[in-house]
């Protein structure tokens, strides 16, 4: 038939890997820079900044999990049994920031901060351990006989746990610039302030993963410094400098929607840097994307499914960002 | 053989988080259809207090569809993470059915649901009356799918065995297998029944603190109608159901029996209560009905049923629990006949909104249809056991191999957390049904607030209610 569905199916899962790292991505930064801003007000209107998206951003977390155990059952048992605390720790959190979103809204004046700490832990433990298992994956995971061969705790490793701080950055840059676009006065202007050392450190972070990454693994060391790769590959990371100065710049300029765009232009090229690092394994450091494929029978039918839902659903995302557009001041009570 | 083995804390887990889950998925199936039933009749009439109910049970819809998304998120992962063996040898099968699952649930939450619970003015009557029919056509379409990979699991049949993995080869036989039409009837039904218990008990509560009105009148009278002709059609159903587990699974139904030994060759009796013992193979003070077991199961009065000694103590499952869960289930599926009967009667009399110990009794039924659900489910899946994959893979071999540290720990997280966050939920949900309906809800375009222009359209929204802080004071109120 010469459709290769595991090569679709990988484009799929990637690509909604990709929405939700990119939207869940700003607003769990919101929950995170909820630390830094203590006053009621401001807190009420950066959530408010969030509610109406975020739980379709999450959504995509639920299709990627069930489109990798559909399309690629090996990866989708062996990751998540390799990862199983981080995964189930990240869940907690997803579960308790989600309750605490709505509940914030409903509780009495003085319960709301016991609601504001479920949402700042919850937003903490859901994107630390994200990164954690970013991390554990990167450095690979072995298998012997189609099962993970490794111990429990394999995935406590320094690399893993600086990329659970890596993504905290991340996405608290992600919030912070998306705050920029959706607020202003005070609140926008605080978040200017912030702005700038994050992306330092931000840079200094990609830095740090992108030389730890090729140290510590040979094979990926070679993806990237062979030629004639390297000539190819090296438009990422001078892409990534170039935004970087350019968001530097913009934050500077006090713009309103380039802070935003220029993140995530560099988060996308982390993830394309990513890509090309792993690309074809979905199990890391050995097993391609064929190999661990369902039989193309089990591919096929649920691919049907996919490529004639996915895309109603991005316009209902593209519709729903675009009712919500515009800035959120404190008068706006999205809830009375 | 002391203390718990990761096998038993990974089954606990899943029975844990599944078993809250499904409470959520069933009262939304319910609740949908029962929605769109209320719209239509308000399209239908233009009486006002169908759309003043609509309105009152839209944001018990949205609060509850919120918990059933946060409770099936982790679901989608615990294949993966507890049962990582049985994930990799099955996946092909029950992946994609999942898969269905959920890209089903986004289809409609995607569109329609927002429609439905913020659209009331911004769309018309006839587009918003067809987007309730499809969130409730939906709930029930995500049910087909993964009760077809549930009952796969029970009946497993079209697929293949190649290099110790399956293979799916004819996805009708598949998903048609011969245990689902069944357990798909049945699992609807059941869905109904438990939330017109659910609205049934609501009135009844409201009537027997004096809230009368013709909305809450109208409330009670629907639930009962339902529970007068549903209830007695879920019990021709699950008769049907286990005649065929009897074809497919007669250690199960041995197990549910408590019948042990058919070496006399006679009929079967019927054991109404007893206590099955695995160690020394029989049921111990057992009350019993002669002949009805065989009568009930084989529609004869010699041929006896299955018995347990006739399958190997490593192929039976665990006859103590499914012997009472499914005497439970069937003893709460009785009630509700009871209860329907008792309504008709009453309604002949016009007793049916005065009767207090009528609306005494019903108001306690509330959670009914939910307990009857979690029985059921337990005794099927526990008597499912030792296999997962009926007869192609045993349980035991389908675990991940975590270590009991590990497994403890999330187990008791999860715990915690399912009570603090569904305990509040539910707690706010019931806040919800105290308040009762309003009056004249949805007719007046109110400014701002859910459902207009740049709000937040997320189900949980829909519930503007604060919780309630005060809700000392009101108990003090009372006294
Ligand atoms: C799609 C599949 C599926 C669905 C819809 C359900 N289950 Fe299930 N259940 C399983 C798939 C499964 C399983 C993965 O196959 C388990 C794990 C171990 C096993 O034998 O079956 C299981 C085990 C399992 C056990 C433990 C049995 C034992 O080990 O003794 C209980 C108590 C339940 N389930 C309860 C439920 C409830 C209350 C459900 C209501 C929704 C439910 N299950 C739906
Ligand atoms: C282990 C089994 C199950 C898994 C993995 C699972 C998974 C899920 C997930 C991920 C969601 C949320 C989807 C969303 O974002 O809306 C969900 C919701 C739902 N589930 Fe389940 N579920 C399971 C069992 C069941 C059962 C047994 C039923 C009913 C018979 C059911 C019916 C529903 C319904 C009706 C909803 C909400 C409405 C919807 O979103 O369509 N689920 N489930
Ligand atoms: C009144 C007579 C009833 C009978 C004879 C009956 C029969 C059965 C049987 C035999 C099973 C096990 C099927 C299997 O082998 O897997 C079952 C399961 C189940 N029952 Fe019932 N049942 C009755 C009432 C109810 C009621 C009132 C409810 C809920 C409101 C209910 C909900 C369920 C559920 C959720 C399951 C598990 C899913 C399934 O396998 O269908 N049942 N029932």
């Amino acid at each position: 038939m010469g459709i290769d569905t595991s090569f679709l199916w990988a484009l799929v899962i990637i690509f909604g890997i990709m929405m939700y790292v990119v939207m869940d991505g700003f607003d769990l930064g919101v929950g995170l820079l909820f630390f830094f801003m203590k006053s009621e007000t401001d807190r009420d209107v950066m959530m408010n900044t969030v509610a109406p998206v975020w739980d379709g951003n999450e959504t995509w977390l639920i299709l990627g999990g069930a489109g990798l155990f559909a399309a690629f059952p090996l990866a989708y048992a062996v990751v998540l049994s390799a990862l199983y605390l981080p995964i189930m720790f990240m869940l907690m959190g997803l579960i308790f920031r989600g309750v605490a979103f709505e509940f914030r809204f409903k509780a009495s004046a003085e319960k709301k901060h016991v609601w504001d700490k479920a949402f700042i832990g919850g937003s903490l433990v859901a994107t630390f351990f994200q990164g954690v298992v970013l991390g554990a994956f990167i450095r690979g995971i072995p298998v012997v006989d189609r099962a993970y061969a490794g111990g429990p705790l394999d995935w406590l490793t320094p690399f893993a746990l600086f990329c659970g701080l890596a993504l905290i950055v991340t996405y608290l840059l992600l919030g912070c610039t998306w705050l920029m676009m959706k607020t202003e006065g005070q609140l926008q202007w605080h978040m200017y302030r912030l702005g700038r050392p994050l992306v330092w450190v931000l840079l200094l972070v990609i830095a740090i993963v992108s030389l730890w990454t090729p140290l510590a693994q040979d094979d990926i060391a070679e993806r990237w410094f062979s030629l004639p790769n390297l000539l190819l590959f090296l438009p990422v990371p001078v892409l990534v400098l170039y935004f970087s100065y350019r968001l530097l710049k913009a934050i500077d300029r006090y713009s309103t929607y380039s802070p935003f765009l220029l993140t995530l232009a560099i988060v996308f090229l982390g993830y394309s840097g990513l890509g090309i690092s792993l690309w074809p394994n979905i199990i890391p450091p050995h097993i391609s994307i064929w190999e661990a494929a369902s039989p193309p029978q089990s591919q096929g039918f649920a691919l049907v499914g996919a490529l004639f839902i996915v895309p109603i659903i991005m316009a209902y995302t593209a519709w729903s960002y675009y009712v919500f557009r515009g800035k959120v001041t404190a008068g706006d009570g999205y809830h009375h | 053989m002391s203390g718990l083995e990761p096998l038993d804390l990974a089954r606990v887990q899943f029975a844990f988080t599944v078993s809250f889950h499904i409470i959520f998925p069933a009262i939304t199936i319910g609740l949908a259809s029962f929605l769109a039933v209320l719209e239509g009749l308000w399209l239908k009439t233009g009486k006002e207090l169908y759309r003043d109910l609509y309105h009152f049970w839209l944001k018990i819809f949205a609060v509850n569809f919120g918990m059933g998304v946060v409770s099936g998120l982790v679901m989608s992962y615990q294949f993966g993470t507890n049962w990582s063996v049985f994930s990799e040898f099955a996946g092909s099968v029950t992946g994609p059915l999942l898969a269905y699952e959920v890209l089903t649930a986004f289809f409609l939450e995607a569109g329609f649901l927002g429609v439905m619970l913020f659209g009331w003015n911004r769309v018309g009557p006839g587009l918003h009356f067809f987007a309730t029919l499809m969130v409730a056509i939906g709930t029930l379409i995500s049910t087909f799918w993964i009760l077809a990979s549930n009952s796969w699991m029970h009946t497993p049949q079209g697929h293949e065995i190649v290099d110790g993995r399956i293979i799916p080869v004819d996805w009708l036989a598949v998903i048609f297998n011969p245990s689902f039409p069944y357990r798909l009837l049945h699992m609807a039904t059941a869905a109904f029944l438990a939330t017109a218990f659910f609205v049934g008990a609501s009135a009844a509560w409201h009537l027997l603190r004096g809230n009368d009105n013709p909305a809450i009148r109208k409330m009670l009278s629907m639930a009962m109608w339902m529970a007068l002709l549903v209830a007695p059609v879920q019990m021709l159903i699950g008769d049907f159901h286990g005649l065929n587990t009897l074809k497919y699974q007669p250690a199960k139904i041995a197990a549910i029996e408590g019948h042990w030994d058919n070496s006399s060759g006679g009929p079967t009796p019927l054991i109404l209560f007893g206590m099955p013992d695995m160690q020394s193979e029989q049921t111990r003070y057992t009350v019993e009905i002669p002949y009805l077991g065989s009568l009930i199961l084989r529609h004869s009065l010699s041929e006896p049923i299955p018995a347990l000694k006739d399958f190997p103590p490593e192929d039976r499952p665990y006859s103590p629990l499914v012997f009472w869960s499914f005497r439970l289930m069937v003893g709460l599926g009785l009630v509700m006949i009871a209860c329907g009967v008792w309504s008709a009667l009453l309604r002949r009399k016009g007793a049916l909104y005065s009767s207090r110990p009528f609306l005494h009794v019903l108001q306690w039924m509330g959670p009914s249809g939910v307990l009857a659900i979690l029985a059921g489910w337990f005794t099927t899946e526990v008597g499912r056991q030792p296999w997962v994959v009926y007869g192609v893979m045993r349980t035991s071999e389908a675990v991940s191999k975590h270590g009991v540290a590990q497994m403890s720990l999330t187990l008791v997280l999860f715990v915690l957390i399912y009570f603090v966050v569904f305990g509040i939920g539910l707690v706010y949900m019931l806040h919800l049904v105290r308040k009762g309906p309003v009056l004249s809800e949805g007719r007046e375009v109110s400014i701002g607030g859910p459902g207009h222009l740049r709000t937040p359209a997320r189900p949980l929204s829909a519930a503007d209610e604060n919780i309630r802080a005060e809700q000392k004071d009101q108990l003090s109120e009372r006294n």
